[in-house]
């Protein structure tokens, strides 16, 4: 299936199609429903430097085509994941797997991220400067260009593998946070991370979720995200992956058409488990419909 | 887990927004009790988990109340309509320490769970005693299902127009040998206090995927994170952390 292979910073993949953090834990949750090697890689659960519970429940909401979470990064710290969770997923996939990574400061990224570059299977870190859900770090850093450079900067100088920095759309001029990342050197970005959202329950007249606020993904901000990819691939030369709401092969082209050389697939997991084995088997049937003859065409 | 697509075979209002779904598909396994399924409804983009009722090879039931948009949606499924079924999600109850008269507590649409339970308890020749509580009258349903099993039933309601007046908790038994419960989160809290056994309860949270991806429905307990959805929804007496 030679037409669906694409590449991410140098890095060959069978097809474009990669679960995106936070919706597909380490791999091995998914695999009693499919065998994942089937997916061009994953980027696993956002690490960070301690563990972390994340925010109170309900952390869940539902809103028209999409949801809300307010997860706030739970995960076992990186060295649990190191030692517990990367020889599980080593189990279940044989691929470059993309290493998710979060913080709180600039140092934080940095050791997470040092830590993570000399696991073997990791093939890509991906950084997270946009997570909507904690304070004091997360987002903070991906909605200023000079933070998101100095955090960019400090991951690139303890690291040796690719760098794809995660954006936020919660920033008024994406591009400006873009080109500063490429500036300090990011290998890639991928975008775009959850805008941020709330529901207020009629019964309660309460938030609906405990954190009030939290970040809303799903088919409903697709045209958002194929938007901000759009104008990303027109600022930016290095590769990015573009993320939002997909949920179908036609999805995948289109966000592909818009500049990016490979597509992230979140919330779409967890409505359907097996969500992006479907979209990788009907990308063919998807590109002969639209004379599409091999995904490398579809590159500006 | 499997995720099967089933087929509805009836659908039928029982009491005051509470309906009764029976699911066929020749796929399906018998679940354990205490587990949920996740089901898919079209024009919702999040599934709705619901405990499972009844349960054997090829077939399934669950009881449900009609909540919100999701449910609703639900209970306007008609006969030979078919649902896309995330099933045998969840850890269920753990039968083995019962002992020989265990107490089922079920509070609304929490005594659902229980009936397969008791079944299964009753097959293993237990003494069981059920006590369902109510806030109506026209709420009220599943009696006859415990009396059938011939296990000894006593029916709760808040207003007093059915059965005992109070709550579950009012109705306790001086004598039982471990208990099994589900319902809202105040009548657990009630029965984690008012109770003398060691016990297991089923809890309920809002769910993004329902089988462990998501961290949507964590909680903290004595032995660390758990997920509801995986390392629950049944979780022991002695591992409960409440958060307020």
């Amino acid at each position: 299936m030679d037409r669906l292979k694409t590449s991410l910073c140098g890095i060959e993949l069978d097809n474009p199609v990669i679960p995106a953090s936070g919706t597909f834990g380490f791999g091995y949750e998914f695999a009693q429903w499919y065998d994942i090697n089937c997916l061009g890689t994953f980027s696993f659960k956002g690490t960070t430097k301690e563990e972390r519970f994340g925010n109170p429940t309900p952390r869940i909401a539902e809103c028209a085509a999409g949801m809300i979470n307010s997860v706030g990064l739970q995960n076992p710290g990186v060295e649990r994941v190191i030692a517990e969770e990367l020889p599980k997923l080593k189990q279940v996939f044989r691929k470059n797997v993309m290493a998710n990574v979060s913080g709180f400061s600039v140092e934080d990224y940095a050791y997470t991220c040092e830590k993570l570059d000399r696991e073997e299977q990791v093939g890509w870190l991906e950084v997270n400067i946009s997570c909507p859900n904690v304070h004091g770090g997360g987002m903070s850093f991906g909605t200023d260009p000079k933070a998101a450079a100095e955090v960019t900067a400090a991951v690139k100088r303890v690291t040796t593998k690719p760098v794809i920095m995660k954006l936020s759309p919660n920033v008024t001029d994406i591009t400006e946070i873009a080109k500063a990342c490429e500036g300090a050197g990011a290998d890639g970005v991928s975008l775009i991370n959850t805008l941020q959202g709330m529901r207020i329950s009629l019964r309660t007249r309460k938030p609906v979720l405990a954190n009030v606020m939290g970040g809303v993904s799903g088919p409903a901000v697709f045209p958002v995200a194929l938007r901000m990819v759009w104008q990303v691939c027109r600022a930016v030369k290095i590769p990015v992956v573009g993320m939002g709401g997909i949920t179908t092969a036609e999805d995948v082209l289109e966000m592909m058409m818009a500049g990016a050389c490979a597509v992230e697939v979140g919330a779409a997991n967890l409505t359907d488990p097996c969500a992006c084995k479907t979209i990788i088997d009907g990308l063919p049937a998807a590109m002969d419909k639209y004379g599409i003859r091999n995904l490398e065409e579809l590159r500006i | 887990m499997k995720q099967l697509i089933l087929k509805v075979w009836e659908n039928d209002r029982i009491a005051e927004s509470v309906y009764r779904m029976v699911l066929e598909g020749p796929e399906l396994e018998e679940q354990k009790p205490g587990q949920f399924v996740n089901i898919r409804l079209d024009g919702q983009f999040l599934r709705r988990p619901i405990s499972v009722c009844e349960s054997e090879a090829g077939m399934l039931t669950i009881i449900y109340k009609v909540i919100g948009r999701g449910t609703e949606a639900l209970s306007r499924r008609r006969r030979r309509d078919t649902l896309d079924v995330l099933t045998g999600l969840g850890n269920g109850y753990d039968l083995s320490k019962a002992g020989d008269r265990p107490l089922l507590l079920g509070g609304g649409v929490g005594v659902p769970p229980l009936v397969m339970l008791a079944r299964k308890l009753r097959e293993q020749g237990k003494d069981v005693t059920a006590v369902l509580g109510f806030n109506t009258k026209e709420e009220v349903f599943g009696e006859t299902a415990f009396r059938m099993m011939d296990c000894k039933a006593i029916v709760t309601t808040v207003d007093g127009s059915y059965g005992m007046k109070g709550f579950v908790t009012d109705a306790l038994p001086e004598d039982y040998s471990y208990f099994y419960t589900c319902g809202p989160e105040p009548m657990l809290k009630a029965v984690y206090r008012k109770t003398l056994t060691s016990g297991q309860f089923s809890f309920e949270e809002r769910m993004g995927c329902g089988f462990g991806a998501c961290m949507g429905c964590s909680c903290r307990t004595i032995t660390g994170y758990k997920r509801i959805c995986r390392e629950g929804p049944v979780l022991e007496k002695e591992e409960i952390l409440w958060t307020d």
